[in-house]
């Protein structure tokens, strides 16, 4: 927290907390409530659960009865692993780079697209300001989906469907991006502070970049980890615009395995289903592991948007 | 551009040279974003718009029939009871989320501890999930080859439900998304919270409020802009229904048709038979609602929130 500006904020926050913590000392009634968390916690996971335990079994443990809350005698992870990484060529491989291709080049294209535009709005009385806030406001509420079928008729005539660009292109518009990021550079970048470095001497990049920048901070943080999680958890845009599979993104590919599976029915896509279970956990691993590291960031960043 | 020089210029010409450099960094600011934007949202939408005024045939090729795509798709029941259902699994949805990630912003708002810390991080685990995968997991945890369900009811010599079936369906969906959601939902309400000045809550204990009236006639209150922001996400979202359904749809055989959700319908239009002039309407069309749905609500609710400030 110590980056961010909003000195009040913060200090608001610890002060707070001792006031809670010495007008409430271990209050007794807090049982009850600790027990309605434990009993979320169990329905958040179940399906985490479900995927650890099952992407441990072999096709036959999968469908041999047995309980699907629990493994099976044996424990099938190494081979499940070979499988899923050998399986078609080693696609599923690929599948990932994709994805992660897609998310990071697409994630960050937004986020400078966005921190620009942000702060340009907030920190700039130009002619059409206020014209442009106001479509930006109305952009936010345009559904993506519907732009997918004209973006790929537009794209088709260009040629350039089933091709990277024809994912990471759509993927640099973030209009609540944009949003986020204004709000936010309302309040954290003082004019007192634009004005002071403009008096010493500083362009406006430089300023933008030495000044701003780094005040910015959390924002972006948000911005850059919203924009990845819409990227790599998008199945409609990359399915719209691919047919070549060995550009898909990961949930692209394991829903084309998923009816695969389902067409040949249970005999004869049982080998698929249980790559397609661990591969579903695999897929998850990085964005959990995004979020669990980056915490700090954009929990306080996720209010940006509500305070205002 | 360089500063030293303005600087030594008279007052009233330093004002208007200033706000001719605000113009153009201004636009140099946000010109790039812009570029996308016209590129990406503007021309699509009034490409959108152009396509549906156009029909396709066998016989005659294309030719212009100004709104009679939009006259058949008001008339078309496969996207009239799309539309039906979004808008009704939007309504049983959108409460129900709200209040299942109010009540756990406010329970963790209560209770801190490192346990309430961890469980706040479990709950929003969810929303890194990609849709896909959500909705294969549960759809594994429904079914009754891989599932718990049959034998959870068995255990107790009963029927398990099948959510796949199409009377439960509209259940099952129901789950999905607010598991997917409620954490994100609950992430935002709680740094809401986090930001109400806690000397208000000091000032009505020493009134003799309870925490129950903390909750109901302060908490909830400041919440609102919040709670509005998390409601606009949540229509925009539902009205666009498609990953779930498309994925439960070989999964729940005959449950889910290709035309349960207008967004399936426009995929199917356009993609599997070729017909982008219709596909394109319904998009256009869809968008059009969400559009005018999500701002009469907000114009409606202005007074109270301040999303649009």
């Amino acid at each position: 927290m110590s980056v961010t500006p909003v000195e009040s904020k913060s200090e608001r926050r610890t002060s707070r907390n001792t006031i809670e913590r010495r007008t409430i000392p271990r209050a007794p009634g807090r049982v009850p409530l600790n027990i309605v968390l434990g009993l979320l916690m169990v329905y958040f996971l179940v399906p985490f659960w479900w995927l650890i335990v099952n992407s441990s079994k072999s096709s036959a443990g999968l469908f041999g009865g047995g309980s699907s809350l629990w493994f099976a005698d044996d424990i099938d992870y190494v081979q499940n692993f070979i499988d899923l990484f050998t399986y078609g060529g080693g696609i599923y491989a690929r599948w990932l780079a994709n994805s992660a291709l897609y998310a990071i080049v697409g994630g960050i294209g937004a986020t400078a697209l966005a921190v620009l535009a942000g702060y340009g709005l907030a920190k700039y009385t130009f002619a059409g300001r206020r014209f442009s806030f106001a479509i930006l406001l109305g952009a936010v509420m345009v559904p993506t989906t519907a732009l997918v079928i004209p973006t790929f008729v537009l794209f088709a005539q260009v040629g350039w469907t089933n091709t990277i660009w024809a994912v990471i292109f759509p993927t640099l518009l973030n209009p609540f991006g944009v949003y986020l990021m204004n709000v936010y550079a309302r309040d954290a970048v003082p004019d007192e502070l634009l004005d002071a470095a403009r008096v010493d001497g500083a362009g406006e990049f430089r300023t933008f970049f030495t000044v701003a920048l780094p005040l910015l901070r959390p924002a972006i943080v948000t911005v850059l980890l919203l924009s990845v999680v819409a990227s790599w958890n998008n199945y409609f845009l990359p399915l719209v615009m691919l047919s070549d599979n060995r550009l898909f993104p990961v949930t692209v590919g394991i829903g084309l395995w998923q009816s695969t599976a389902s067409t040949y029915g249970a005999a004869g896509g049982q080998s698929l289903w249980s790559i397609i279970v661990l591969g579903s956990l695999v897929s998850v691993i990085p964005l959990i592991i995004a979020f669990l590291t980056l915490q700090r960031y954009w929990r306080g960043g996720l209010a940006i948007g509500s305070l205002k | 551009m360089t500063t030293t020089l303005e600087n030594v210029d008279i007052p009233t010409k330093r004002r208007r040279s200033v706000s001719a450099r605000q113009n153009l960094m201004g636009w140099l600011f946000v010109g790039p974003f812009g570029i996308v934007f016209i590129a990406l949202l503007i021309v699509p939408i009034f490409y959108a718009l152009y396509l549906s005024l156009f029909q396709k045939s066998m016989i005659g090729g294309t030719r212009f029939v100004l709104f009679g795509n939009y006259a058949k798709a008001f008339t078309d029941p496969s996207f009239l009871d799309g539309v039906w259902f979004v808008i009704r699994f939007s309504l049983v949805l959108i409460p129900l989320q709200m209040a299942v990630s109010l009540a756990i912003a406010l329970i963790l708002d209560i209770v801190i501890t490192r346990y309430a810390r961890f469980s706040r991080l479990m709950i929003f685990m969810p929303y890194a999930i990609p849709t896909v995968i959500g909705a294969l997991m549960w759809g594994f945890l429904y079914s009754d080859n891989f599932g718990p369900l049959a034998e959870i009811f068995e255990a107790f010599g009963q029927q398990a439900p099948d959510f796949l079936s199409s009377s439960l369906i509209f259940y099952g969906l129901l789950n999905i998304v607010t598991w997917q959601w409620a954490g994100y939902y609950m992430i935002i309400i709680y740094a809401a919270l986090q930001g109400i000045d806690p000397t208000l809550y000091e000032a009505a204990r020493i009134d003799g409020a309870s925490q129950w009236q903390i909750v109901l006639r302060i908490k909830i209150p400041l919440l609102t802009p919040a709670l509005l922001l998390i409601l606009v996400f949540a229509l925009i979202g539902t009205l666009q229904f498609f990953n779930e359904p498309q994925i439960l749809q070989q999964l729940a055989a005959g449950a889910i048709p290709n035309d349960f959700t207008p967004n399936m319908y426009a995929y199917q239009q356009a993609f599997s038979l070729a017909n982008y002039n219709y596909g394109a309407t319904i998009s256009f069309a869809l968008g059009a609602v969400v559009f005018v749905c999500v701002y009469i609500f907000l114009f409606a609710t202005r007074k109270r929130g301040s999303f649009t400030s």
